[in-house]
């Protein structure tokens, strides 16, 4: 069988996140195909903390996050707890279209959580283009050290946030709406600002099963890809998929049994959904993928181990 | 590997007779290669060339096809390894597996799964296609009993049964249906081999390493067996993972004959835990598995994966589309709002999800734009003012409505003044941008 093993030209940058150096990418052959390279960093499993209280979860969510979900400093602990790999801290009462919280409010919390937790943090902001940017220049003021990774990056926003990470050494998201050549475009343009490959992480959009997972899984297939086989240096950055947030609004996640019978059980049928989503993803390329339920994490956890054993 | 012209023409009597409707045998030739002339035109060729041509004209992967009639399953006949190459051609089929060791509650419980997790969606019908019926009671009559409650459900079924004897009974009970038989391994290759050949089956065939499995399907081959299916015998996530791509792989970039085969997965046996089953089976439709067999189509389980199926095996370069027409939620009347959107299906389960969960009746007009989604579409040219008016008149919307009041989507608020000369006597009114708002919007209708 051995003349069936490939070798590839390009490899996957490291990135190194959190103040202890937590490394993610690194490798040199499509996603756990270890009989053909190495995956020297195992892909990550990031758990979602929101800055104010969700109004609109399902008791699947909810339950197994009780009397914490009011508490981003709570909620954090537990999923470290847990043993989520990343928190990954979505500051959407930042927008303007809801709590409208300040970016010095963002940063005071950011300190907070970073004193509280080990584990490295992720921040996503409400992805409003003209408040992100000023959300995120006060929170990595307040994670100076702490290499968080954060974004999003956007087509619109890109130099106000990117030289947010560049004036404090972080690392940013670039983000593109499921278009491989937006992806890499948005890498290049950071890169002018002289943001380092190597301080990237692309976000190319997640679609949750059912509703544009086969366009993300696509995407990511053809950047690993062309990262791999092209060695195409643009296309070499870890890829992050938000799963939880896109998994947990669709219906088929979140409706009850009682109102859709013949679809089963809730609760089960919700993490199937996410797990299903998280791993077909991860299979495609994801570096990190960010999920909601704890026992998501559970699973996804043992996944990749016995893939890499 | 798909020859060329030339190639062809080598093989061909080179007498230029014209008795196949074109003057030259190299005219010929060519339009062999690109598949617009068949070989059985030319009367002159020898078996022997026939034989090695269509060998050669074949798609990588054999298409293996389990029952007949119309619930006949097809499977095989893949040539790409990633589908935004080409389109992943016959969708994976999942299996569900009954024991006969099992109790009647048991059994009857699963047999009653195979119509009830059935589902449909974006127009297609979601379900198993095949039941795995397995030998392990130790009891003929029990076997036969289920083989035969099987087969009245009209699903292509699987024979597992290692007792060749118990097994020849199931075939006798089940003529003419052509179930999957498992399985030939090196210890009986023979005498399965008798058995396809007799009944007219296909064939699985399991082996415990890609080489030794290679050498059994050319066993098969050489006995005359064509329609196989490959069992690689590993039994854990990772082993099976490795050894779907080598099949894969062998089959599609080496071009090794004895490897193009569909492949059968059992994570059932591999891992008890539901969600694990679930999330190795979902690992098996995303990577070249081609049957894969499952414990039970509890709704909650299965639901996911036909999803995930129907999402890899779509045609990556066209945009999923839903019916132009127009949907109804919650039983809307004379005074509900009217919505319109594009038919892209994505944009059509959103702002369809939302409106749903909402519980306010609503009517919403789905415009046929080709798939596109409302600002590509609108930037297209797919999406204008007469699109819509004329969907609006073709489709008598104002006898449905007492208010005549129009809901378009935020992002075309543009269209707004030309739909209203388009539309005399209508209002059209500016929705939301994002599907999000819409629950928002509605619950602030006001007629
Ligand atoms: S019928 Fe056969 S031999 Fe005659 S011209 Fe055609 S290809 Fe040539």
């Amino acid at each position: 069988m051995e003349n069936l093993l490939n070798s590839y030209t390009g490899k996957i940058r490291e990135v190194t996140i959190g103040g202890d150096g937590l490394i993610v990418g690194g490798q040199n052959t499509l996603p756990f195909y270890l009989f053909e390279g190495e995956m020297p960093h195992k892909p990550l499993v990031a758990m979602e903390v929101l800055d104010i209280e969700p109004t609109d979860w399902p008791p699947a969510l909810t339950e197994p996050l009780s009397g914490v979900l009011n508490d981003p400093l709570k909620w954090a602990k537990k999923c470290e707890d847990l043993g989520a790999d990343l928190i990954c801290l979505y500051l959407l009462g930042t927008s303007p279209d809801g709590a409208n919280k300040s970016p010095e409010e963002a940063g005071e919390l950011t300190k907070k959580m970073l004193e509280n937790i080990k584990v490295p943090l992720v921040i996503y902001g409400s992805g409003d283009k003209e408040k992100d940017p000023k959300v995120f220049t006060k929170v990595t003021e307040a994670a100076l050290g702490k290499n968080i990774l954060f974004g999003p990056a956007q087509e619109e926003n890109y130099k106000l946030v990117a030289g947010a990470a560049l004036a404090t050494q972080q690392n940013v998201i670039a983000f593109s709406p499921l278009d491989i050549n937006l992806a890499k475009q948005q890498n290049i343009l950071i890169t002018q600002m002289g943001v380092k490959p190597e301080n990237i992480v692309m976000d190319p959009t997640t679609g949750a099963l059912g509703y544009g997972l086969e366009y993300c899984f696509s995407i990511l297939e053809r950047l690993k890809l062309a990262a791999l086989q092209q060695n195409d240096t643009m296309t070499q950055m870890p890829i992050i998929c938000t799963v939880g947030k896109e998994v947990w609004k669709v219906k088929e996640a979140k409706v009850s049994e009682a109102e859709e019978p013949s679809w089963g059980n809730a609760e089960k049928r919700g993490i199937n959904w996410e797990v299903v989503t998280a791993f077909t993803l991860l299979l495609a390329g994801a570096d990190i993928v960010v999920v909601r339920h704890p026992k998501s994490l559970e699973v996804l956890h043992a996944l990749i181990k016995e893939l890499l054993s | 590997m798909a020859l060329t012209g030339l190639d062809i023409f080598k093989k061909l009597p080179k007498t230029n007779c014209g008795e196949c409707g074109v003057p030259t045998c190299l005219a010929f030739a060519m339009k062999l290669a690109s598949k617009q002339a068949e070989l059985d035109a030319c009367p002159y060729v020898s078996d022997e060339v026939k034989e090695e041509l269509s060998e050669a004209a074949a798609p990588p992967i054999r298409t293996v096809e389990v029952g007949f009639g119309e619930n006949a399953f097809k499977v095989g006949g893949e040539v790409v390894m990633y589908r935004h190459e080409k389109t992943f051609f016959n969708p994976c089929g999942f299996a569900l597996l009954i024991e006969d060791s099992a109790s009647g509650e048991e059994i009857e419980k699963k047999l009653s799964q195979v119509k009830s997790s059935q589902f449909e969606r974006i127009g297609q019908i979601l379900k198993a296609d095949l039941i795995a019926v397995k030998y392990s009671s130790g009891d003929e009559n029990r076997y036969l009993s289920l083989v035969n409650k099987a087969k009245d459900l009209n699903f292509p079924l699987i024979l597992i049964c290692s007792d060749e004897g118990v097994l020849k009974k199931s075939l006798e009970a089940t003529k003419g249906t052509r179930p999957l038989i498992y399985a030939a391994q090196e210890r009986n290759v023979d005498s399965m081999a008798s058995l396809a050949l007799e009944y007219q089956v296909p064939l699985a065939v399991k082996a415990d390493s890609l080489d030794n499995l290679s050498s059994l399907t050319e066993a098969l081959k050489s006995k005359g067996v064509k329609d196989i299916v490959l069992d690689p015998g590993s039994r854990s996530l990772k082993k099976t993972f490795e050894n779907l791509i080598f099949i894969r792989r062998a089959a599609i970039e080496k071009k090794v004959r004895s490897l193009g085969f569909p492949a059968i997965t059992f994570p059932n046996e591999e891992v008890s835990d539901d969600y694990f089953e679930v999330a190795y089976a979902a690992g098996y439709v995303v990577k070249y598995g081609g049957i894969v067999v499952l414990n039970d189509l509890s709704p909650e389980k299965v639901l996911p994966l036909f999803v995930l199926r129907q999402n890899i095996y779509t045609d990556p370069q066209r945009p999923m589309q839903v019916e132009e027409k127009i949907y109804e939620f919650a039983s809307p009347d004379e005074n509900s709002p009217f919505l319109v959107t594009t038919n892209f299906s994505l944009t059509y389960f959103i702002v369809s999800g939302e409106i749903e969960s909402s519980k306010i009746p609503t009517w919403l007009g789905v415009v046929n734009t080709e798939g596109l989604s409302v600002l590509t579409a609108w930037s297209a040219g797919k999406f204008t003012s007469e699109k819509i008016a004329s969907f609006v008149k073709g489709k008598s919307i104002a006898e449905r409505i007492n208010h005549k009041k129009i809901v378009i989507p935020g992002y075309v608020a543009i269209l707004k003044g030309e739909l209203e000369d388009e539309l005399p006597g209508f209002e059209i009114i500016v929705g939301p941008r994002e599907a999000g708002d819409i629950p928002a919007f509605l619950r602030e209708w006001k007629t």
